[in-house]
């Protein structure tokens, strides 16, 4: 009782948090660190005060910083050990603020060296803060001697403190490589007495574990660190680790499996030697290990062979029916990423997916249900006996959806959206399974989310399949009895859009004025817009008989229906139709950032250039959607990517060339286009016509890290080569860097370079070469090519710590070769979207084909079919880019339109006979001689 | 028991036994001062490095706590001295009796230290160090060059010591603790 109070008085009034009042606690610290004899106890508990303040967000302006630092510095004369933990935890807080930090370094090493145990980790983290550059190999061997320590608790803080030092003394932390290397695979137990001495673990020390192992973790991380640039040593590392189980500690090994996916992803001939190493942690006493090798493998799917896979999966079956949720969902989440792209491989877990349904998770739930409804569709695409499974399914849906909330009922609707879009031939009964439900009773969300579903399967699905006439139909049953304006608006702008096209325009037109007489005005508005649609796209009769319709509103109550009426009545009498249906729509994005700049360019004398905003088709807009969608359904795997290479910065452009035509790739060309138009060599070119991603010439861990963007101007036949180049080397000074390039196609003339001056330590910089782009009509070997590559370079040694050279240094001239660089049809190409792949492929007038061997292009038809189409950047068409696993002959439709403005289409046949995989092209196009240079360059 | 014991308590307090004493160890880098410390803590030649900072030890001595603080002497840390100044009872200025270039500079110190108002009312012990080395100037010597004897408002002495030896410490240490025990207890 009296303690408390006494306290109360003691720290002052409380602020809001219950926090103590800054100053008050200043004050008080600076008045007990500098008694003498020092209470050791009150200024322990001084301490927590102000820790809790620091840790809170509170800081104290520099003077004062400075002034608590060395009063807390006073209190290394007492030897109480629990005193000197919370000095080293203020201190440690301190250290961002006040420069003074170095006055304790000497105290810092004693106590590392001659302190207690108990302290001695915080000491060592504490010395990880103090240090600078000029102090570090001061203490070296201090490091040293604690990373080899017998006690683990020391060993981690120590390599912690490394870790956190190789910013700024990587040199340094380099020599500790070999005691990290022996801390890896020693065996280090907690002292016996270090949990006895706090009364919590008092009575039962014989339940704690001897060793946690957790300095393997560290060591792990901390080597990783110091190898990472040097390929082959961090594969001998690898393999030395994963034999003979060295690793005990999960989060190691955990950590392991990631560095190993690293390699992969840059390196895949590697899998050779790393599958046997990631699939023997497939069986592991713990989780968390089994589901980080299955998340790794899945990555590298493409890889392994399919009785490999069958492993991951048997594993993941395995974790499915763990007591544990988070196993579970972290199972089932995996299992979901692999049906995205291979829902046949995972039939077998059917059984204890439909169990999952009833989990008492709800993120289980969700994630085995939409897994299923993949898993399923595949079930009746492969057997053609098939419906049955897809009825099952169906009916398991209905009678749940009376029991589920609306989010999930809104999951569920996606996912039947994506497996009809597919799997274009089981539509009819997803589409009626999605319109009974449109009938139910629900929200507004659930119904727009419905809605949306139909919109875009009417949108993608093709018009033979009769998907688009059915869901029109019940889309104006729906809007009979619609309580929300806001779908109907929606509707009838659809119905408008689509259903003048179809063959019997009729029935829309009644439902459609039946809006007129029933609805608001807000929908009797939409009407006259949709109505107006019929008369200029039909004519005709059709056209008079609107326009009697029309007519008669024009005595609506409502003033913005009159006025449409009337709007749209003369723009049909004058045969303005262009005004009511448009082709052809701006590029929002394009304008939006062309409008931007305008208003901030300030300059309104002239005009703006609305010219400049290019015009999307109905087509090319469709493409874009397409290829958003489908990368959405995608998304699952482009996360986990991103996941995996988060500390390298630039990859995550890199690694997927877009095989979908989207709104970024415009952005990005804008972009590029700016930066370009800047630098006056470039001027004459004209407008840029298309940039392809960057590639890059070498590894990303090399010393010079190069990347390349190959950059078109058609209208002036140029090819600009922008090589970005980075310098990862600490000590060097890279001065006139150029690049070398040597054509393998003897027309491409190289026009110009422009060179680097200099490279500092971790600068990037660009070096542009120039060539002119031979014309298509040439004969010969086109306008296909390969180009070597050599960086040159001088080279100047960094001689103090600001980074200067001696400039007596003459340097010495070097050159460092790089990878080629290949100009591939897929640069002269944009994927394109179309419904109807046949009839456009009927109408191309330029035709030729030719047979391929493809002897080195993978061993499952899966990955043949990627390996084939990323270069050609077209899209594929009619879902032809999924292949099921275990056909034998497949059949590519791809469509895209060249930089000249024409479109391409290809007709590939794979098939496998005598053993041999064969492709038969059949390539259509539109523009002289751009045909025979994809046959050219198709493998 | 308990009677007794704040009996002496307050015995104690009257010859102020109880207090610590501070003490600073000061000095031009490589003087001795750390050497000069742990000879006097633990009776042994410890290896040093130069001191980032500062070493401080309790140790009693002749039934007095004494609290010894050693502060590093190179140019960058000289500025800090002054932080650890207040409280102080005594300063201990150790010079290297060998380094004949650098004593204008100790002598520069020296005077600077002393004239800190916080330091006004402390005792000042100098220790002319490495006298084991051949070439050593005397305490006379030394006692000259830092211009002692214009010190009038307060109690100093210099003695002439090894470190290394042991030579000279307590007999440095035995004056201090007399004259403190004169002036402030
Ligand atoms: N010959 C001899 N060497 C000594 C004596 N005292 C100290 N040294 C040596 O002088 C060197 C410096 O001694 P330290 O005690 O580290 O010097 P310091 O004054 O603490 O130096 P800083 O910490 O840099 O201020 C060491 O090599 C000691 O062994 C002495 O009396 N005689
Ligand atoms: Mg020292």
């Amino acid at each position: 009782m009296s303690t408390s109070s006494y306290k109360k008085s003691d720290v002052g009034n409380r602020g809001a948090h219950g926090l103590p009042d800054k100053m008050v606690v200043f004050q008080e610290c600076l008045q007990q660190f500098n008694a003498s004899p020092v209470n050791a106890k009150k200024c322990r508990l001084l301490l927590g005060e102000l820790l809790r303040l620091i840790y809170h967000g509170e800081n104290f302006p520099a003077a004062e910083s400075t002034t608590l630092f060395f009063s807390i510095s006073k209190l290394f004369q007492h030897k109480d050990v629990s005193l000197r933990q919370m000095v080293y935890l203020a201190i440690k807080e301190l250290s961002s603020t006040s420069n003074d930090i170095l006055m304790v370094t000497s105290s810092i090493m004693k106590d590392i060296q001659a302190g207690d145990i108990i302290y001695k980790p915080n000491a060592i983290r504490t010395l990880g803060k103090v240090l600078d550059p000029s102090t570090v190999s001061a203490s070296e061997r201090l490091f040293k001697n604690a990373i080899v320590e017998k006690n683990p608790i020391l060993s981690s803080a120590a390599l912690i403190s490394s870790y956190n030092l190789l910013p700024i003394a990587k040199d340094v932390v380099k020599r500790f490589t070999n005691e990290t290397l022996e801390t890896l695979t020693s065996y280090k137990q907690f002292p016996a007495n270090q949990f006895q001495l706090h009364e919590y673990y008092g009575s039962a020390t014989t339940n704690l574990p001897s060793t946690s192992y957790m300095y393997q973790y560290h060591a792990l991380g901390l080597l990783y660190h110091l190898r990472n640039h040097d390929k082959m040593a961090l594969m001998k590392l690898i393999t030395s680790l994963s034999e003979g189980s060295q690793l005990k500690n999960s989060l190691s090994i955990i950590q392991l499996l990631r560095y190993i996916n690293k390699i992969l992803v840059d390196d895949e001939n590697l899998i050779k030697i790393l599958y046997p190493i990631l699939s023997s942690y497939l069986k592991h006493k713990s989780d968390m290990v089994e589901l980080e090798a299955c998340k790794v493998l899945i990555n590298l799917g493409h890889l392994i062979k399919d009785d490999e896979f069958m492993q991951i999966i048997t594993c993941l079956q395995k974790l499915l029916s763990v007591p544990r949720t988070s196993t579970r969902f972290a199972a089932i989440r995996l299992i979901n990423k692999i049906s995205i792209k291979h829902p046949e491989k995972i039939m077998v877990v059917n059984l204890e997916l439909e169990n999952l349904i009833n989990d008492s998770n709800r993120s289980i739930q969700t994630l085995a249900i939409t897994t299923l409804l993949k898993t399923m569709g595949v079930g009746t695409v492969e057997s053609e006996s098939g419906g049955e499974s897809v009825d099952r399914l169906i009916t398991k849906m209905t009678s749940l959806m009376d029991e589920i909330t609306e989010d999930f009922k809104i999951v569920i609707i996606e996912a039947i959206e994506n497996l009809a879009l597919k799997f274009p031939s089981k539509h009819k009964k997803l589409v009626s399974f999605l319109t009974d439900l449109l009938r139910d009773d629900g929200t507004l969300t659930l119904k727009s989310s419905i809605v949306d579903a139909l919109f875009d399967l009417i949108k993608f699905l093709s018009d033979e399949s009769g998907a688009k006439q059915l869901i029109l139909m019940n889309l104006c049953e729906f809007i009979e009895d619609c309580e929300f304006t806001e779908l109907s608006v929606r509707i009838l702008h659809l119905l408008g859009d689509e259903g003048p096209k179809t063959s019997n325009p009729s029935y829309y037109i009644r439902h459609i004025y039946n809006r007129l007489v029933l609805e608001n005005s807000i929908i009797r508005s939409s009407a006259i817009i949709s109505l107006s649609k019929f008369a200029v796209i039909c004519g005709g009769s059709l056209s008079e008989n609107i326009e009697i319709l029309l007519k008669r509103c024009l005595n609506d109550v409502d003033d913005e229906v009159r006025d449409r009426a009337v709007l749209a009545l003369s723009f049909i009498s004058n045969k303005k139709k262009e005004l009511i249906v448009k082709e052809e729509r701006y590029n929002l994005n394009v304008l939006e950032s062309k409008l931007t700049h305008y208003l901030n360019g300030g300059d309104f004398s002239k005009k703006f250039e609305i010219e400049e905003v290019p015009l999307l088709t109905t087509e090319e807009l469709k493409s874009m959607e397409y290829g958003r969608k489908m990368r959405k359904l995608d998304n699952g795997s482009e996360e986990e990517k991103e996941e995996t290479t988060i500390d390298s910065k630039d990859q995550s452009n890199d690694n997927k060339s877009g095989s979908n035509g989207n709104i970024d790739q415009t952005l990005r060309l804008q972009a590029f286009s700016a930066e370009l138009s800047a630098i006056p060599e470039f001027s004459t070119f004209g407008n840029l016509t298309t940039s392809s991603q960057s590639i890059y010439l070498t590894d990303k861990e090399n010393e010079f890290v190069v990347s390349c963007v190959k950059h078109f101007f058609i209208s002036s036949s140029k090819l600009v080569l922008q090589y970005n180049i980075l310098n990862t080397v600490d000590h060097m000074i890279l001065q006139d860097i150029s690049i070398v390039t040597q054509p393998d196609n003897e027309l491409y003339q190289e026009d110009l370079i422009i060179q680097l001056d200099e490279l500092k330590p971790q600068q990037q910089g660009t070096v542009y070469v120039v060539y002119s782009i031979p014309a298509l009509t040439d004969e010969g070997e086109g306008i296909l090519s390969a180009f070597g590559n050599t960086l040159n370079y001088i080279h100047k040694e960094i001689i103090d710590e600001e980074g200067n050279i001696d400039p007596s240094d003459e340097g010495w001239a070097d050159d460092y070769q790089i990878e080629d660089l290949v100009i591939t049809p897929g640069d002269f190409i944009q994927p394109i979207y179309n419904s109807n792949f046949a009839s456009i492929f009927e109408q191309l007038p330029i035709e030729e084909s030719s047979m391929y061997n493809l002897k080195d292009f993978g061993k499952t038809l899966p990955a043949v079919v990627e390996k084939l189409t990323k270069p050609l950047n077209m899209m594929a068409l009619d879902g032809s880019d999924y292949v099921p696993d275990d056909s034998a002959s497949h059949t590519l439709k791809l469509l895209g339109k060249d930089v000249w403005g024409g479109k391409v289409a290809l007709l590939v046949r794979i098939a496998m006979t005598n053993g041999k995989l064969i492709a038969k092209v059949q390539a259509k196009g539109e523009t002289e001689k751009f045909v025979d240079v994809v046959l050219d360059g198709f493998v | 028991m308990g009677q007794v014991f704040s009996f002496t308590n307050i015995f104690g307090k009257l010859w102020g036994i109880n207090k610590d004493i501070r003490i600073l160890i000061l000095g031009l880098d490589g003087a001795g001062k750390t050497t000069i410390l742990y000879r006097l803590q633990m009776g042994e030649v410890v290896t040093t490095k130069p001191t980032i900072g500062f070493n401080v030890e309790t140790l009693k001595y002749k039934n007095l706590t004494l609290n010894i603080w050693d502060l590093g002497g190179q140019t960058s840390i000289r500025p800090y001295w002054r932080c650890y100044y207040s409280n102080t009872a005594a300063v201990i200025f150790v010079v290297d009796s060998t380094d004949k270039d650098r004593i204008a500079i100790a002598s520069k110190e020296l005077h600077m230290m002393l004239k800190e108002e916080e330091l006004l009312d402390s005792a000042l012990l100098v220790f002319a160090n490495k006298q084991d080395q051949p070439g050593a100037m005397t305490a006379a010597e030394v006692s000259q060059a830092l211009n002692l004897t214009d010190l009038k408002d307060r109690s100093w002495s210099i003695v002439a010591s090894s470190a290394i030896k042991g030579e000279g410490l307590t007999e440095g240490l035995d004056w201090l603790m007399d004259v403190i025990k004169d002036e402030q207890l």
